[in-house]
Parts: C-alpha cells; structure tokens; sequence
C-alpha cells in the first residue's frame, strides 16, 4: 500500500471516529437549552432534574469529542505538509479563527455547564449551557466554512512566491462563503439536530418500553420529538435537495458519481438502490424516471452532466461513493417516515407513548441517524476525490514526504487500538449512566438558594 | 514587516498562556500519587482542576490553529517532521481527557486506579514531550532546503533536548504544588506543600544549567543576546520572578507564589523566543535553511485578517477566563457533581 492510501485511511478513520461526538453534543446542546428556558420559565424542578441527568451525558459525549478534535487539528500538520503548506493562508485561518471564537468559548464555559448544576441558579445555568452551546455551533460553522473551502474554492488565487504553489487570499469573505457553503452549514446543522435528539429519543422510548422514569421520558419525548421531526423533515424537503442542487451547479463531476451517471443526458433518473461499474460504465438498480433531472435543474427534462465529460483520472470512486450516497438519502427517507410517523401517533388518539412497535424503532434511530451523517460524511469526502482541494489541489501528493509508510503504519494501528477501547468504554459508561436514569430533583428551594445573576454569584462566593 | 514580529509576539503569547495554566494541571497530575493517598483525596486533587483543565487545554488548540495560520511552514515542517513525537502527544492528550473523565464513572477500585495511573502518566507525558520538542527547537532540527525534517523519534532523544524535558517536569509540578495550596486543606495541604524547597531547589539548579549550556553551546542565540542586549531583561526578570516565589512560600503568601512561578514560565519561554527570533525553526544543518518569521509566515493579506481576528477575540477570552477562575476560587468541595 501506497503512503498516501495510509495517510487517507489514517484521517478517514480518525475523522470519522471524531465525527460520531460533535454532531449529538450540537443537538444534545439544543435539547439541554430547551430544557434550561423551561426551568426559567417554569421554576418546575423536574426540569432540572432532566438537565442533571443529560448534562453529564453531554460531558461525556464532549470529552471525547475535544480529544479526538485535537486529533484532527494536528493531522494536516502531520500528514498533509504539502497541503498545509498549500493552503495556509487560506484554510489555516478558518481554524485560528475556531480557536479564537469557538473553542475558546466552549472551553471557558464548559465547567460552570458541567459543574453549574449544583451551584447555579436555573438562570445562570442557563446562560453557562447557551454559551457552550453558542461555542460549539460557531466551531461547526467555521469547520463547514473550512471544509466547504475545499469542495468549491473562492476568494484565492495560486502563486509561486518561492515556496511552490500557495493559495492567497484574495478576500476573506469569500473563503468564508463559498457558494457552497451557507447550504452545506444548513444541511450539517439540521443533521447534527437530528442525531442529538434521536439520542434523546432512543432514551426516552427505551425508559418508556422499560416502564421506568416515564413522566420524564414523556417530557423528555415532547421535547425531541418536535426538534426531530421538524428538522427531519426540512432536511428532507430543502436542505437536503439545496445540498444536491449545490453539487449540480459546481461540482457536477461529484455529482455524476454520486448518482453513477456515466453519459450526458436529459431526464436522468434517480436511483433508490443499485449498484455501479465503472468498468462497463453502466448503472443498475431500482430508479424513479427523471427526477435526478428534476431535482438538479427543476426540469423533467434537465441535462445532467455524465462522467464522460470528466477525464477518468477525475473521476472519484464512483460505486463507493454512489452507494455511501444512497444509504444517507434512503435513511432520510426512513427519518421523514418516522416523524410523519411519530407525530400521527402523537396527535392521533394519542398513542405514541404505548406503541410499542414504534418505540422500538426510536429507541433504534440514534444509530441510524449517526450511519446517516457518517455517511453524508463520506459523500461529501470520497464525492471530492481524487482532489483535496476541488480542481485546484490533488489529495495524491498532497501528504508530508518525510513520514515514511511505516510510521503511518504504526499510527494507524494506535488509533485503531485507542479508539476501539475508547469507543467500548465509551458505550459502556453511556450505558451505566442510562441504566442509573435521572437522579431525585433537588427542592424548589434548594434551587432557590443558588446565585442568580452575575451580582449574586460574586457576592454569595465572596462570602464563603 | 511588522505583522510577522506581531505575530511571533502573539504566539509566544499564545504558548506561554498555554504553559501558565495548563502546566499546574499537569503538575497537579504529575503530583497526584505522591500527594493523594486514597480516593476522596484522589478526588480532590482531580477536581481542583476539574471545572478549568478544559479551558487551559484549548490554548493548545489555539496554538495549533494559529501555527497553521500565521506561520503555515513552521506548523508543517514541524508536525511532519516530529511524527512519531507528535503521534505520541495526541495519545497522551486523547488519555489524559479521558482518565479525567472516565475516573468518576465507576466505583470499581481497579477501574479508578487503573485512570489514576493514567493521569500521572499522560501527565508526565504530555511535559516531557512538549519539553523535549522545545529543545530540540532551541538546539536545531535536520531541515533541508524544502522544508523537510529527516529525523526519527530517537533523534529528538538526545541529552539536552532531555534536560529540557526534565526542566519543564520541576517546573509543572513546582507551578502545580502553588495552585493545590490555593485548593486544598488541612493535612492534605500541608502534603502539597511539603514538596515545594526540593522542587524549587531541583528547577533552579536545572534551569541554572540548562542557561549556561544553552548559551555555551548556541552561538546562535548568544549572538542575538549580544545583539540585542535589551532582551536580557527577560531572563533577569524571570530570575527575579523565582527568587520572589521563593521569598513568597517562605512566608506562606501562597497565592503570590503561584503567580511569580506562573510569571517564571511565561519569561522562560520568552527568553527562548527573544533568543531565536526571527529564526522559528533553526536548521542544524545548514542556517539557510532555518524557517524564520518572514520565510515561515502566511502572507501579509492573512496576518492583517487573523490579527483583526485576535484583537476581537483575545480581550473576551481574557475576560471570560478570568471570570471563570474567580467564580472557581477557593477550596474545592466534592459533591454529586464532581469528577
């Protein structure tokens, strides 16, 4: 195996291991501020008692997502030199810029989040759990702005200043949006939503098909489910076709790949499953007449640009990604069906709590959400091959020609060993702590002894 | 080019708030066995730094994204050259958050000693390694003409570079001994303080002979000292900064103490820096290839932006960080909540 094949699988893999935490602390995050609202609001304890119970989840789930973050923030150090070098000025900012605006806030905040429940007023905790909240949307737009950057490039322009090839920049705003970035931000975020209250969902259906907590884990379902059900179907009806029309206008190569369309052509079918070869350059399987077309160019009779107007070294690994593709877009499906589903059952003779056929699948849809922006993920990173930097820089040779294959071999084996035991762990202890369920509320004036506002946190502290 | 020196002022900036506040959560783990002899002292020790250690790291998260934004060849050359190294610190970094959070978890002994061990070692770990790459920084690295580093991990492992390593271990759980007498009580603060004569004594016989090899042996940064005779006053300065926390535990002003040996840090490393600058990355084997703050940096347009950038957002992280720390202050107390 080639040196870079490794260094791609080495990023891959931590990536996409990163990748399972920050999108459910995003909703999580959303969920945990809802719950903080109604506490203010409402001054009911068992709010808090929900907020306990879930904020030492979202602890978890954010430790692991800052120790395999650091991961990646190195790695294009470490194993992509020639595209650090390349893409510096450009790219590199974008991160400083998470640094100082996201992870900072984060950072800052997260101990009064984590710790605030037994030292701060609902309205305090509320405002240390929206900061950390605040933090962590601003580290997903800044790494969207990043990574929608390499998939279509603005605002730069390629000179040799006696380094070799560099992007420069020619106009920030422009690297912040690129034209594909505000409905790639939109389609992450309504996905990220979607993974953290299906986390909240599984939770509650399982106390509810178990006959534990339930009065919470109804609440907890009044809350997610709205979320979930209004975000999937969104995602399904506007981000998600915004997204693909994006792809159409300006990277059409990647998607050509993404539905294995080989010839140009007009009323270019969708496929709901089938199989790609590009050997014969022939796509098999289950299609809807047209509605590729349609949902591209708005027209039945669109054209759709085939991979035969790309030189095969452009291509990207076509069946691979079509089949990555597919599996997001028919979980979709799944995701609107369960929300049609869910709020039928809800408003129709009020039947949710005691369907229990329905619970089974909630209690199934974190898993499914989280293979779904895996592989949204996958899309969107193998749909841009073989360029790092679409049309402007290509992934091979793009890694550090000082790191020999061994030693990549070598890491990637401690990445696999760590994060195998650390993913175990991880559903381990999530496990314990779900079985435990929500600890007793704390009295209404136990809450009503806490500092309140800034004045009374520093006077009360003073004291002490 | 006034931006460059701006931002290799503020990434020294950047790395030494790392050092500060990061080093006694090192130490404070570094410390843990030898200070903490069962589990709610364990446990005390962990949560002194359970609500910040998470703030304190993402300065290292800053430092990386502001290496890959301002000085872009440095971050390159340096993270592909130090592999292996580097490999190692995220392991370490990856261990250490997870013993922190995983400890608390389970009630199981062999489970809580298990991440107790880990701690102490990721600990140590994470200062050795930053301290033996920073001396190998200072000594110089294998940089060829293109910005390439050919050197394995044994390499980095040579004897000054290790001394470095050494240095930074005496002064972590020194700065990390001043913050637990800030946190602790009774007998178990009293055990935090015990330690504190023969660590200090240790950092400034090693720090003593860690200056005079440097200066003996890298003409280099004797010739900018010399050169630029000013920037004597931060080795001076971070003289008097020792001898004043010394003064100051002598007297039992334990909070004073903790800010002179939090200011030493900070002078260390900005005597190193005023010692390289403008070179970043020395090459050791050839000068001409050594990457400097102009040679190294981002070009003018991304400096202008990042430091716009930095002027907006450094004064909230200021502000929030300190809030946090006095929210935090006084002894810790262990409740359904801790770690």
């Amino acid at each position: 195996m080639t040196a870079e094949t490794l260094h791609r699988i080495q990023f891959a893999l931590t990536a996409s291991f990163h990748f399972i935490f920050p999108p459910m602390s995003l909703g999580l995050g959303l969920v945990l501020v809802i719950f903080g609202v109604k506490s203010v609001r409402t001054n009911d304890p068992k709010w808090r008692q929900l907020s306990l119970f879930w904020t030492k989840i979202y602890g978890l789930i954010f430790a692991l997502g800052i120790a395999t973050g650091i991961v990646q923030e190195f790695e294009f150090g470490t194993n992509w030199a020639v595209y650090s070098r390349f893409v510096g000025n450009v790219f590199g900012s974008l991160l400083a810029a998470e640094g100082i605006f996201a992870f900072m806030l984060e950072g800052g905040f997260l101990g009064l989040m984590l710790f605030g429940g037994t030292k701060l007023g609902n309205r305090m905790w509320l405002f240390a759990t929206t900061m950390v909240v605040a933090g962590a949307t601003f580290s997903a737009t800044w790494i969207v702005m990043a990574n929608s950057w390499m998939q279509t490039p603005a605002g730069y322009e390629v000179k040799d200043v006696g380094h070799g090839d560099q992007a420069f920049m020619t106009s920030f705003v422009d690297i912040m949006f690129t034209p594909s970035f505000i409905n790639r931000f939109l389609h992450v975020m309504a996905a990220s939503w979607m993974v953290g209250t299906s986390l909240v969902l599984s939770v509650a259906a399982f106390y509810l098909l178990r006959k534990r907590h339930v009065e919470l884990a109804k609440t907890m379902m009044r809350v997610a489910l709205p979320v979930f059900a209004v975000t999937a179907i969104v995602q399904a009806l506007v981000f998600g076709p915004n997204q693909a029309v994006t792809v159409t206008d300006h990277q059409p190569a990647k998607l050509a790949a993404m539905e294995g369309v080989y010839q140009t052509d007009t009323c270019v079918p969708m496929y709901l499953l089938g199989w790609s070869d590009t050997a014969t350059e022939e796509t098999v399987g289950i299609s809807v007449p047209c509605l590729l077309s349609f949902l591209a160019t708005g027209s039945f009779d669109g054209q759709v640009e085939g991979l035969e107007q790309f030189p095969r070294s452009d291509w990207a690994p076509v069946n691979l990604v079509f089949q990555v593709y597919h599996l997001m877009i028919n979980l979709g499906a799944i995701f609107l069906a369960i929300s049609v589903l869910g709020v039928g059952l809800w408003f129709w003779k009020r039947k949710l709590f005691h369907t229990r056929w329905f619970l089974w699948i909630l209690v199934s849809s974190i898993v499914l959400t989280q293979l779904a922006t895996l592989s949204g993920w996958w899309t969107a990173e193998l749909g841009r091959q073989p360029w790092v930097v679409w049309e402007v820089l290509r992934t091979s040779g793009a890694q550090s020609p000082n790191v020999s294959t061994i030693q990549v071999a070598i890491s990637i084996a401690m990445f696999v060993v760590l994060y195998a035991v650390l993913f175990v762990f991880f559903l381990w202890l999530m496990h314990r702590r779900i079985s435990e369920g929500p600890q007793d509320p704390p009295s209404e004036d136990e809450i009503e002894s806490l500092p309140d506002s800034f004045g009374e946190i520093f006077r009360k502290r003073a004291r002490t | 080019m006034w931006l460059n020196t701006i931002w290799f002022v503020l990434y020294v900036v950047i790395i030494a708030g790392y050092a500060v506040l990061d080093g006694f959560d090192l130490g404070v783990g570094m410390l843990s066995p030898f200070i903490a002899r069962n589990d709610r002292e364990k446990r005390l020790l962990l949560n002194s730094i359970g609500p910040i250690w998470d703030g304190n790291e993402v300065w290292l998260v800053l430092a990386g994204g502001a290496l890959f934004a301002a000085f872009p060849f440095v971050y390159a050359s340096l993270f592909s050259g130090f592999y292996m190294a580097m490999m190692l610190v995220l392991l370490v970094l990856i261990l250490r958050a997870v013993a922190i959070e995983f400890r608390s978890k389970s009630e199981n002994p062999t489970w809580r000693n298990t991440w107790d061990w880990f701690f102490f070692g990721s600990s140590l770990g994470i200062t050795l390694l930053f301290g033996v790459a920073l001396g190998n920084v200072v000594r110089g690295i294998p940089l060829d003409s293109s910005g390439n580093i050919h050197a394995n991990l044994f390499d980095l492992l040579n004897p000054y570079s290790l001394l470095v390593g050494i240095t930074a271990v005496a002064m972590f759980c020194l700065h990390g001994a001043f913050f637990l007498t800030q946190k602790l009580e009774g007998d178990l603060a009293a055990r935090a303080k015990a330690p504190i004569p023969l660590l200090m004594g240790g950092f400034f016989v090693l720090a003593t002979i860690l200056v005079a090899w440097t200066l003996t042996a890298d003409t280099y940064i004797q010739d900018n000292f010399i050169d630029r005779p000013w920037t004597v006053v931060f080795p001076l300065l971070a003289l008097a900064s020792v001898m004043l926390a010394w003064k100051l535990n002598t007297r039992a002003a334990y909070l004073g103490a903790l800010v002179a040996s939090g200011a030493t840090i900070a002078l260390l490393i900005a005597t190193v820096a005023a010692g390289l600058y403008p070179v970043m990355l020395p090459s050791s084997t050839d000068a001409a290839n050594s990457l400097t703050v102009h040679n190294a940096s981002a070009a003018p347009e991304t400096l202008k932006v990042m430091f716009v950038m930095a002027i907006i957002g450094l004064p909230f992280i200021f502000l929030y960080t300190a809030g946090v720390y006095y929210f935090f202050r006084g002894k810790v107390t262990l409740d359904e909540e801790s770690y």
